[in-house]
């Protein structure tokens, strides 16, 4: 019997006999099993799907919104639905429900290949437009002056701050330095959605995060400089940054290892039973690792409050998305490992801001992970190595960085809310400026590290070969003096 | 059973640690007659090490047991038995199968405060997690300054089994042991596998604890002492597991076996070999190490690992350095063959050490017989 997408009627009218005493039970779950059909040919070729709100588990709950006529109908279905599942595999010339591990699924008689890619994109999230000025029927909650001012300087400062240590490096006064220009509103914007009892995994482009957070200029810059007041012991190269009172996990330089460590500390968290989650923060090319799969796959399987902010900023180093990978995005891979999703425009602090505050939410409320995908653009140079003019236009990096400013496209939304002038703007930039001059040269002065923190922290406590090494040194030092550097101290 | 008796009559095993503790090593001749009355109770190697996670997890509700297979199916090789049904999923957590995954996952859950127990189905498979276990674990405590401390223990078989080819016979000691920031231990008896083992679990750094799956059959005799839940033994202390005078032969895990059986051939002829029991691979006993030597003059390093850069090489090196003048021949060092592991049995054979080879050596620094070519 060939069993194939047509009418409910013809269905029903068929199966009505067979079945006899169950004729209207069928009735009503043929009529469900056939629109599920229909439904699932419209949607290979729209993207509705992507707006479906959670409950898309129970495809029934979307009819009831494109087949009004069926939705009284509807409940009764379900529950015939459950019986006549086990009815229906038994029976087999009636088999529309195969039985395998992992669930049922419906089957359908016609050979159809899933597309490589949806008709149309997954729409982008966006509030405020390219001048700042909200979208018309735009969904997002208010946002109060003060936070909203708070957010704007945050961006400046981060703004000014990479400027300054990008000049440092090129004057040779540290050895190297990573930019997140461009990116700010990702960085300070969704910081702001969270709470300090969230735990932060970065990967490197986000010190915003500590910025807002309350890690100071002159934090910063002795990372940086690699002194005694460095909170890593000068152990590591500049932009790692780490701090335990500020929730903010230490810099790892390997690509995407923060992804399964991020589900760990929230698996973690959800033992505790903490109200708090974990946010871990990684770019386009952070996702062709290993470790991205791992991580997604196996939040989902724990249900790890964690929520993942992919920066898709364009470019990993010189290769770009078309190279990285070719789906649509990071957005859609969500649901392939059952995750939750959304794209958001990275640039736009306001939805960054409220899309994250919704995800945080979810995270928490129902212990689910949530995929966040911001698109953005690598205003900068990967890094203080990199010269990428050489790989892609300087028209495209000059739009990106004056057209496409993050900053100042929610400089004129305040603007226009009266809450800042050109002064407040000239007088902001000046004294982060002279603030960050300021602790460069203090950094700069400062005393280095300590031999002794040379050996320490290894282990928790030191072995005896560590010790007897420093103790070598210690007296090697002692009859060379001359040799040994003066402003290292002993 | 003819095992367990072969190893009651030749060495006092757990009655004789307890005097090594406290007597530092100098002790009486053995006595036999002694240990044999004391040693009233049996554990298998298997039972050890599930006894002392299970202890361990009842004393600390943070240390949590994660791997493949290690809930529903008790174990790959039933480790962690009954230990599911005891303590639930939350604790004793099923893996989907991407050793990176768990392994990172592991490490986050350390970064945050618990202390997870991770089991790698053999280490072989732990080359497809090592980047999480050097740059994630090991280094993290140096390069967050003490910020992010990493409570965590790898666990797993290691080095070769028996016909299992080359991709799971690999022995990682010297791997791990190169590397500053992890500890790495290596246990034979039961007394070792439950000392140790909980030692790791305790430890505020990360752990490498490399089991052998030929020897969690093994039955060891335990003390009442080792059968405490408190006991544990400590990181970085070799044992003596047998006294001698004339030659010194190191080992850990199998091949601490292999090296008392050697032992007892040598001293039908006539040769008192002193064999220790290393322990710990990182940090490694070189004090014990150096002492014996210096008491019998003649070095003999086995293990059953790759020559190139192995475990024997660091102890030889040590050795040179430190107690040049007391050797009065070079350091004998034995190791499996430079080869992948072959699968045929009698090749597989010849690739591991044997008994055999452990008796030649030894009477090779006693000069006892010709000196074989020097190796390539």
């Amino acid at each position: 019997m060939a069993l194939s997408v047509i009418t409910s009627g013809k269905i029903a009218h068929h199966l009505k006999g067979k079945m006899g005493l169950l004729g209207v039970l069928i009735h009503s779950s043929s009529l469900c099993s056939s629109l599920r059909h229909r439904h699932h040919h419209c949607s290979s070729s729209s993207s509705s799907s992507s707006l479906i709100p959670h409950n898309s588990r129970n495809p029934d709950a979307v009819f009831s919104d494109s087949a009004p006529g069926f939705s009284i109908r509807r409940y009764e279905s379900t529950k015939a639905q459950n019986q006549l599942d086990s009815l229906f595999v038994d029976h087999d010339d009636e088999i529309q429900v195969l039985d395998f591990p992992g669930g049922k699924v419906m089957l359908t008689p016609e050979m159809r290949f899933i597309n490589e890619s949806p008709e149309t994109r997954i729409k982008c999230y966006r509030v405020l437009d390219d001048n700042g000025q909200p979208i018309m029927g735009s969904n997002f909650q208010e946002v109060s002056q003060e936070l909203a001012m708070r957010m704007y300087r945050n961006m400046v400062t981060l703004q000014t701050m990479d400027t300054i240590f990008y000049e440092a490096q090129r004057q040779g006064r540290i050895s190297f330095y990573l930019t997140s220009i461009g990116e700010e509103a990702i960085n300070i914007a969704s910081a702001a959605a969270f709470t300090i009892d969230d735990i932060v995994l970065p990967q490197y482009r986000e010190p915003g995060v500590l910025l807002w957070r309350g890690f100071t200029l002159q934090e910063f810059t002795n990372q940086c400089f690699g002194n005694k007041a460095d909170y890593g012991k000068g152990r590591q190269m500049p932009i790692h940054y780490g701090s335990n009172k500020h929730n903010y996990f230490t810099v790892s330089s390997p690509i995407a290892t923060q992804l399964p460590q991020a589900v760990g500390a929230a698996y973690s968290l959800k033992m505790d039973g903490k109200d708090a989650c974990v946010v871990t923060y990684f770019g386009d090319g952070g996702t062709s690792e290993g470790d991205f799969h791992a991580a997604l796959n196996f939040a989902a399987v724990l249900e790890a409050p964690v929520v993942f902010i992919c920066r898709n900023n364009g470019w990993a180093i010189s290769t770009p998305t078309s190279e990285q990978f070719r789906s649509d995005g990071i957005v859609v891979r969500g649901q392939a490992y059952g995750v939750r999703s959304i794209r958001v425009d990275g640039n736009d602090a306001l939805a960054v801001y409220n899309a994250v505050k919704a995800a945080r939410k979810m995270a928490i409320s129902e212990q689910r992970p949530i995929l966040i995908e911001a698109l953005t653009y690598r205003a900068g140079h990967h890094s203080t190595s990199d010269d990428s003019t050489k790989y892609r236009s300087a028209n495209e990096i000059e739009h990106w960085k004056i057209a496409r400013d993050p900053v100042s496209r929610l400089k004129k939304w305040v603007e226009r809310n009266g809450w800042w002038t050109d002064e407040n703007e000239l007088e902001l930039r000046s004294s982060v400026r002279k603030e960050l001059l300021h602790a460069i040269q203090v950094a700069e002065k400062a005393v280095k590290p300590p031999l002794a923190d040379l050996f320490t922290d290894v282990y928790d406590c030191p072995t005896s070969s560590l010790s007897d090494q420093e103790r070598l040194l210690r007296e090697t030092i002692k009859r060379h003096p001359q040799d040994y550097p003066p402003e290292v101290p002993v | 059973m003819f095992g367990i008796v072969r190893r009651r009559i030749g060495f006092g095993a757990s009655h004789a640690s307890i005097l090594d503790r406290c007597l530092h090593g100098i002790r009486p001749a053995l006595s036999t007659s002694r240990c044999y009355s004391t040693a009233g109770k049996e554990m298998t190697v298997r039972e050890a090490l599930n006894s002392a996670l299970d202890e361990e997890m009842s004393a600390d509700p943070k240390v949590f047991l994660m791997g493949e297979e290690v809930g529903e199916y008790q174990g790959a090789y039933k480790i962690s038995k009954g230990l599911l049904e005891k303590y639930g999923p939350e604790r004793v957590l099923d893996t989907p199968i991407t050793e990176a995954g768990f392994t990172g996952i592991g490490v986050g859950a350390a970064y945050y405060g618990l202390r997870p127990v991770i089991e790698f189905m053999t280490f072989n498979f732990s080359m497809q997690a090592i980047d999480h276990i050097i740059n994630s674990a090991a280094k993290s405590n140096y390069m967050s300054a003490g910020q992010i401390s990493v409570p965590i223990v790898f666990r797993g078989p290691n080095g070769a089994a028996a016909g299992v080819g080359a991709q799971h016979s690999q022995c990682y000691a010297a791997w791990y042991a190169s590397c500053p920031g992890l500890k790495v231990l290596a246990p034979y008896s039961s007394e070792d596998s439950r000392g140790l083992l909980k030692a790791a679990i305790r430890d505020p750094d990360p752990v490498v604890f490399l089991e052998n799956e030929l020897l969690y059959g093994e039955s060891f005799p335990v003390s009442a002492e080792v059968l405490d839940s408190s006991f544990s033994l400590p990181i970085g202390k070799a044992k003596i597991e047998r006294e001698g005078k004339d030659v010194t032969i190191t080992a850990f895990s199998k091949m601490v076996g292999y090296a008392l059986k050697a032992a007892e051939i040598l001293a039908k002829e006539g040769i008192s070999a002193e064999v220790i029991n290393l322990r710990s691979i990182r940090p490694l006993d070189k004090p014990t190490i150096n002492a014996s030597v210096r008491k019998t003059n003649r070095l003999v390093t086995v293990e059953e690992g790759f020559p190139q850069h192995g475990v024997g090489a660091e102890i030889c090196t040590s050795v040179v350095t430190e107690s040049f003048g007391y050797l009065d021949a070079p350091v004998e060092r034995i190791a499996g063959a430079d080869v992948p592991m072959p699968y045929a049995a009698n090749l597989e054979r010849m690739a591991v050490p044997q008994v055999e080879d452990i008796v030649q050596a030894a009477k090779r620094a006693c000069y006892r017989s010709v000196p074989i070519a020097a190796a390539a």
